[in-house]
């Protein structure tokens, strides 16, 4: 039993704009990134928007979200006020984590929002945890768990899906497959590239989807989430994407050919998408001219948000080592 | 392990039985505490501290996990971030390194990099030390290296008391807590005063006052301290006696104020000696109290090599009573 998507007008149009508000405010950090104001990595999601924007359709506000490092999108796609982060981008108190996370750490308590992890695969224990405190808390909130294909690499993701498995933990373990984990090409790290097969290996159900499909992944991710709710059991989806940019700001992308990267821009999510909406007459070009033009004050907003944003005091740099309260 | 020994009197057991005891209280007393670790259930515990629990608390309490140190150290944190308290077992210290990541790079440091959104009321007990024949892999002492971890409170109870009550106050911190039962403790009996219900967790302890010399300790050195004082006590010589108890965050002023009277100190340290606790308690005496010594700081540490699983090797590389005894004969004495 597949769960159609609501594809009515207004949905279709929140779909695609939320995909281009990814796109937008990730092109925003690349210049604010050049001009210097954001620093240290900067790692994109371009052509991996319709992934996050996709699975999000499918969460509640009670569920439960562990990001990657490359979590721009997935912050944007579960409504974090594009504000905060690019004051996390810049280094700023206003920032939604005061300016000590950065590029790669956003969290966002209100929202379930578990963080960004710099270590590939250090999140998926965590979603255990997560999945694990809201079953026994009789909440039936379920935990999406992202992660590169890089981190299947990692004992902690054999060892997540063993448990997530064994103990009927609530989680979608939503794996980004673009194909490479900085340089190395997926087939170059992993003896076998089917991780559908590998996570049968736990005896967690799952499926590909294709990831530059946001329909498609929309689609999936709520069955997905329904079949969890249902079951009580994890599920695996491999969402196949492909990252257009550098990995980092600091990659000559020795490992991959233009043409490579080429063809896969062509089947962006994004022009994909968008091409189809207006082919079927689904959307005016004003409709999208519009649209852009309200990301781009969005964005714009958010710049000057950040811009006026004050500094941390020195002084407050060891606040937090120790909390003195669990917050409420 | 044998069976635990049963209660002598409700307030003299074994340091196993006390921290059986501790973690029946907290399980009674909050229904947001449980407890997963390595063979906690249905064996019992590897150190028979948990046995029993099971079958009075049931499988969603007290539960069994597989061989997975960083995935069930890891579910622990979630678990902590997401409302829960989680009482996590690793087996031994030396298991820990495969948890590593979880316990640096995410519970200690998701509370300061999330800017204060989440709290990661988190214990850990794990076993610690050597002494019992079981060769390198199984003997470490790494407490040290923990307490360098900003974020980190980190428990060694040397008594029957303290295994008691420690966990107590590290449930009340609402930041992670490591808390290192050494091996040879387990079946030493103790008593504690029987209207006692709980133990301040931030002041180290003197545990025998003396005049002339500190020997400050922890953990599984602490009886081997408490034996070196009396031998020193026969020729004269008094040994004033400072269990650490919390080696991060260290009570700086009790170490202090204990070398500004006795002006001589001997750290006693079963971790090796370089970049050690003994290192860093040292290096506050020298900063704090250069001017109160009246002679060099001197250390009794492990010898600087694997734990050697034969009996002469292994006792030459702990820290033992007569090295103590000698090392405080010749700083007060020097020939
Ligand atoms: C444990 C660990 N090892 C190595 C790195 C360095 N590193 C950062 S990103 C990355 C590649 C990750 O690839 P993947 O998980 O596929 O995510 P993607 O970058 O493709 O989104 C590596 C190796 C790291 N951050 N963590
Ligand atoms: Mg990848």
């Amino acid at each position: 039993m597949t769960k159609k998507v609501h594809l009515d007008h207004a949905h279709l149009l929140h779909l695609l704009k939320a995909m281009i508000r990814i796109r937008h405010f990730e092109a925003k950090c690349v210049e604010l990134y050049q001009a210097q104001k954001i620093l240290g990595f900067l790692h994109l999601y371009d052509g991996e928007e319709a992934v996050s924007v996709g699975v999000m359709e499918a969460l509640t506000p009670e569920d439960a979200i562990i990001a990657t490092y490359r979590e721009h999108g997935q912050a944007l796609a579960r409504g974090v006020d594009p504000k905060c982060l690019m004051a996390e981008m810049m280094g700023k108190l206003n920032g939604c984590c005061r300016g000590r996370g950065g590029s790669m750490h956003f969290f966002d308590r209100k929202r379930r929002f578990y963080g960004g992890n710099a270590i590939v695969g250090g999140g998926l224990p965590l979603a255990l945890g997560v999945a694990l405190a809201d079953k026994m808390q009789r909440r039936s909130a379920v935990t999406a768990c992202f992660f590169g294909e890089g981190a299947v690499d990692e004992g902690e993701f054999h060892e997540t899906l063993n448990l997530a498995k064994l103990w009927r933990l609530p989680i979608l373990f939503v794996c980004e497959n673009n194909l490479y984990s900085m340089g190395m090409a997926v087939e170059r790290a992993e003896a076998d590239i089917d991780f559908v097969h590998k996570a049968s290996g736990y005896r967690v159900a799952g499926e590909k989807v294709d990831g530059m499909d946001v329909v498609a992944v929309e689609s999936a991710a709520r069955n997905a989430i329904d079949r969890i709710r249902r079951e009580n059991d994890p599920y695996f989806l491999e969402c196949r994407t492909y990252r257009f940019r550098a990995h980092s700001m600091f990659d000559a992308q020795l490992y991959r050919s233009k043409e490579e990267v080429e063809a896969w821009r062509k089947k962006g999510p994004i022009l994909r998408f968008q091409t189809w909406l207006e082919a079927n007459r689904l959307i005016k070009p004003e409709e999208i001219a519009a649209m852009e033009k309200e990301i781009d004050v969005e964005i714009a907003e958010a710049v000057a948000y950040a811009e006026a944003g004050g500094l941390e005091p020195i002084s407050e740099l060891e606040r937090f080592v120790t909390m003195d309260e669990v917050p409420a | 392990m044998n069976a635990p020994e049963p209660t002598l009197t409700p307030n003299r057991m074994t340091y196993r039985e006390a921290s059986k005891q501790a973690l029946r209280e907290a399980l009674l007393s909050d229904p947001r505490v449980f407890l997963m670790g390595e063979d906690i259930g249905r064996y019992g515990g590897c150190y028979a501290v948990t046995k029993g629990l099971l079958e009075e608390f049931g499988e969603e309490r007290i539960r069994d996990t597989p061989l997975s140190e960083s995935a069930f150290v890891g579910a622990g944190v979630g678990t902590a971030m997401a409302g829960m308290r989680p009482i996590v077992e690793i087996m031994t210290v030396n298991f820990s390194l495969l948890a590593l990541d979880q316990i640096l790079n995410n519970a200690v440091t998701i509370p300061h990099m999330s800017g204060g959104q989440f709290a990661i009321p988190l214990v850990i007990r794990m076993a610690t030390g050597g002494g019992r024949r079981v060769a390198a892999q199984h003997s470490r002492s790494l407490e040290g290296w923990y307490a360098h971890i900003p974020g980190l409170r980190v428990l060694t109870p040397a008594t029957v008391e303290d295994a008691r009550f420690m966990l107590k106050g590290a449930l009340a911190d609402p930041n992670p807590v490591i808390i290192f039962e050494h091996v040879m403790l387990y079946n030493m009996e103790g008593d504690f005063p029987s209207d006692m219900k709980e133990v301040d967790i931030a002041r180290a302890k003197v545990r025998r006052a003396g005049r002339d010399v500190s020997l400050i300790t922890y953990g599984g050195s602490l009886f081997k301290a408490l034996q070196a004082a009396d031998a020193l006590s026969s020729e004269g010589i008094d040994a004033e006696v400072i269990d650490l108890r919390t080696l991060r965050p260290l009570d700086t002023k009790t170490i202090i104020d204990s070398v500004a009277r006795t002006r001589r100190c001997i750290i006693i340290d079963e971790g090796w000696r370089s970049g050690s606790i003994s290192a860093e308690v040292g290096m506050r005496i020298a900063e704090e109290a250069f001017f109160e010594l009246d002679a060099p700081l001197r250390r009794v540490c492990s010898r600087e090599a694997p734990i050697p699983y034969a009996a002469h090797l292994e006792d030459a590389c702990l820290p033992q009573a007569a090295t103590i005894v000698a090392v405080a004969r010749e700083l007060i004495r020097p020939s």
